[in-house]
């Protein structure tokens, strides 16, 4: 396959998921900012986490000055300046997409494309009118969409495993940044908080649910959530779909299985993370301190990522 | 030539023509609520399948749908005959013409064609003198495009030897028609044409003396207004779709990028006009081509589809020779006419010319895509003068043809259906045989009393059927 178009189908997919991850933490936390809230804030602070952990708190301030709650969702939902909004995940992706159209099935394309599509007119129609719950759930159900598509409809060839490396790729981060964003937002009190507590209850269930994994810790755990079973539950459980060794594994995996030999450097690096993750326990990971670790596996997912690009996507 | 129009639906007395029966019966029981609804849904899936093209000159990039008419045109399978039977031997007079030109030039030393008029000529590329090509094929696509006059004869306009654009909305209408009007196409026999791009594929491998070659389609990028085609081109073919940065040239061989390293390319269609293909031969600055895929394709590795230089054989001061060429390659007489033309840089044409410019349609001999042209009859004084102007300091650069009156096909138009006229263009394959499927893209001018069908210019489309009599 044409490296361009491994590159495009593997960009197409890393918007799409973004696009989603940013409706779920987007939902999760608009409906946590209703909530009554202790201390200061109008339930700002849960909106300006979602602006601490895509990185774009800065880009918020310079434009639009102070925290405001209905500024803040459109500056995620619809801002076409806003590389990091969902509008921007939905156009860029459908631009990835036009360029491979090719070598994609017409149900994958006209899906992205339809989506696209509505994305305008939601956009003119503006976030207040068409309602923040409502547009968080349209995008993931338009993002089910495109994963039902991709998976019952194309060959599952190079261009399947060059979706779903970005798809898994962008997964992983996403679930590292999440994690450490909440557990951040604790900070000093974390170890005092007690998990019992409302507010404690709260935002871990937040998080669980931003990653659609609320049921499976009930199933796993049957209690209350606590700090230590959601890292574990998140980083360690391969049962768990957007869990980080569940991610790990399916790139282990998929580049394993890549024709050609260029792929060493980037082969390498994904079985080592996937058998580090496999022999790794929680309490290893908290001895060394979740957040120390979280950053430092957020910088290897991003070595992988480069270790991709530059084995396939940039190839000679 | 008469004056009035043909319509392809109705004859003259107002009486239904036999090969529109069926669909005239269909149309009167069919409730004009269902047409509109059925018109809805077909601009709906046009949209959500991006069947669109980019102007160019529009920064915004914006794609637009080509306006698509539910109402088909169509032509009896034995009137078909003739006109595939004349683009065929068209084509083949014209593929000769190029190899001629580019070796031994007969038909130039028998005083037939005058040497300055091809010499001289913008698409004539020095480049591919001498070369030899692959069953001596330039043209390996064409499109031929067909208007008919007042009694009904079909004309050559021009043809298209670089390349031909609008393959993918014939294949596209046929497949939305039968997608919205099933029951159309079990009342009566309507010739399939799905199977061209399996025939384009096969010419484009027959064009290789390999035995299986590797074939791509080169794109100018995702902004080029046909951008469209050339990803439907590539994926109904089952090839890559590749612009110049994913090829390299190493060793007069060409190769793409890909995830598992450089691979083989050996032929490649190429949607790209010379000046843009190789920056070391042609325009340096052009960042679309690659370099040195003009030494690859002289060394013999490497088939392009069309081949470099065929524009000098679609250009419009050559064609008044085409008849000539079959005549004189062929030893036939032409089974299609051309519209009369005067050549501008003839003398005593040139003063015919200037006294009649209100009757007559100048064109750019280099010009394409409906622009730059005079259609007399609707211009102005002042832009009659201006054109009088321009024929006066350039006449080389211009010929000029009667106003024909274009056949006409009932359309739907806002006020319900109306006439508007239309040309047809057949696309002919040239590889082991020259071919063609049945039938063709149909363009309509949908504004009243306009001749002007280029989709750059507010045209149309229409599903062609070729019908058993």
């Amino acid at each position: 396959m044409l490296s361009r178009t491994a590159s495009e189908l593997y960009w197409m997919s890393r918007y799409l998921e973004r696009a989603e991850n940013l409706a779920r933490m987007l939902e999760v936390s608009y409906s946590l900012s209703l909530m009554p809230q202790d201390g200061r804030g109008d339930g700002l602070d849960e909106l300006a986490m979602s602006l601490l952990s895509t990185g774009t708190l800065e880009l918020y301030q310079e434009r639009h000055g102070d925290l405001n709650a209905a500024r803040m969702l459109h500056f995620f939902a619809l801002d076409p300046d806003n590389q990091a909004s969902i509008f921007s995940c939905l156009r860029a992706a459908r631009i990835n997409a036009h360029a491979v159209r090719g070598r994609i099935t017409a149900d994958i394309w006209e899906n992205i494309n339809a989506t696209w599509l509505e994305m305008l007119n939601i956009s003119s129609e503006g976030l207040g009118r068409y309602g923040i719950s409502r547009f968080c759930e349209w995008v993931k159900e338009r993002s089910h969409l495109f994963r039902g598509a991709t998976y019952g409809t194309i060959m599952r060839g190079e261009a399947y495993s060059f979706i779903r490396l970005g798809t898994f790729i962008e997964r992983a981060d996403n679930t590292l940044r999440l994690l450490d964003s909440r557990y951040e937002m604790f900070g000093e009190e974390s170890e005092e908080v007690s998990d019992l507590s409302a507010r404690g209850y709260y935002q871990w269930s937040a998080l669980l649910r931003a990653l659609s994994s609320f049921e499976a810790y009930t199933e796993v755990y049957r209690g209350s959530p606590d700090a230590r079973q959601i890292s574990e539950l998140l980083l360690l459980r391969a049962d768990v779909p957007r869990s980080l060794r569940a991610c790990m594994e399916e790139l282990n995996h998929i580049l394993s299985h890549l024709p050609g030999d260029n792929g060493r450097p980037a082969q390498r690096l994904a079985a080592e993370l996937d058998a580090r993750l496999r022999y790794t326990a929680i309490d290893e990971i908290l001895d060394e301190g979740l957040h120390t670790w979280l950053t430092d596996f957020i910088l290897l997912v991003r070595q992988l990522a480069r270790a991709i690009h530059s084995s396939y996507l940039e190839a000679v | 030539m008469s004056r009035t129009f043909y319509d392809e639906m109705y004859d003259a007395s107002g009486e239904c023509r036999p090969h529109y029966r069926e669909f005239a019966r269909w149309l009167a029981d069919t409730p004009q609520e269902l047409l509109a609804q059925r018109r809805r849904e077909a601009d709906l899936l046009f949209h959500r399948a991006g069947i669109t093209f980019t102007l160019y000159g529009d920064e915004q990039g914006t794609e637009r749908l080509i306006p698509f008419d539910t109402i088909p045109r169509a032509i009896p399978m034995s009137e078909w005959r003739t006109v595939e039977k004349g683009c065929i031997q068209r084509v083949k007079a014209l593929n000769m013409f190029l190899a001629d030109l580019y070796h031994n030039q007969r038909i130039i030393k028998a005083g037939i064609v005058p040497a300055e008029q091809v010499l001289a000529n913008e698409g004539y590329q020095i480049a591919m003198q001498g070369l030899d090509l692959h069953r001596d094929i330039y043209a390996h696509i064409a499109g031929v495009d067909l208007v008919r006059d007042g009694d009904g004869t079909y004309y050559v306009l021009e043809d298209n030897l670089r390349t031909p654009s609008g393959v993918s909305y014939m294949l596209e209408d046929r497949k939305m028609m039968m997608r919205l009007f099933p029951e159309l196409f079990a009342a009566q026999r309507v010739a399939p044409i799905d199977h061209y791009p399996n025939l384009l594929l096969d010419t484009l491998k027959s064009s290789s003396p390999l035995d299986n070659p590797s074939v791509v389609v080169l794109t100018p990028g995702r902004f080029n207004s046909a951008y469209f085609e050339h990803a439907f081109l590539a994926r109904e073919m089952g090839v890559e779709l590749v612009e110049g940065a994913d090829l390299f040239v190493r060793d007069d061989r060409v190769f793409m990028r890909t995830t598992a390293g450089p691979q083989p390319v050996d032929v490649i269609y190429r949607r790209l006009d010379d000046a843009f293909l190789d920056p070391l031969a042609f325009n340096p600055e052009s960042m679309l081509g690659v370099p040195g895929l003009l030494a690859a394709y002289r060394s013999g590795n490497l088939v392009l589809a069309n081949a470099i230089g065929t524009g000098v054989a679609d250009d419009k001061s050559i064609y008044p020779y085409v008849g000539d060429m079959i005549r004189f390659y062929l030893d036939e007489e032409p089974i299609l006419k051309n519209v009369p033309t005067w050549q501008c840089r003839k003398p005593e044409e040139l003063s015919h010319v200037l006294a009649n410019l209100p009757e007559l349609v100048v064109k750019e001999t280099q010009g394409s895509g409906g622009y730059g042209m005079l259609v007399g009859p609707a211009a102005s004084a002042k832009e009659i003068e201006t054109f009088r102007e321009r024929l006066k300091a350039r006449p080389e650069a211009y010929i000029a043809q009667p106003t024909l009156c274009l056949s006409t096909c009932p359309t739907f138009v806002e006020k319900g259906i109306a006439p508007r006229h239309i040309d047809l263009r057949p696309f002919v394959l040239s590889g082991r045989e020259t071919r063609l499927v049945p039938g063709g893209l149909t363009r309509v001018a949908l504004r009243e009393g306009s001749l002007v069908v280029n989709s750059s210019q507010g045209g149309g489309t229409k599903d062609t059927w070729i019908v058993e009599d």
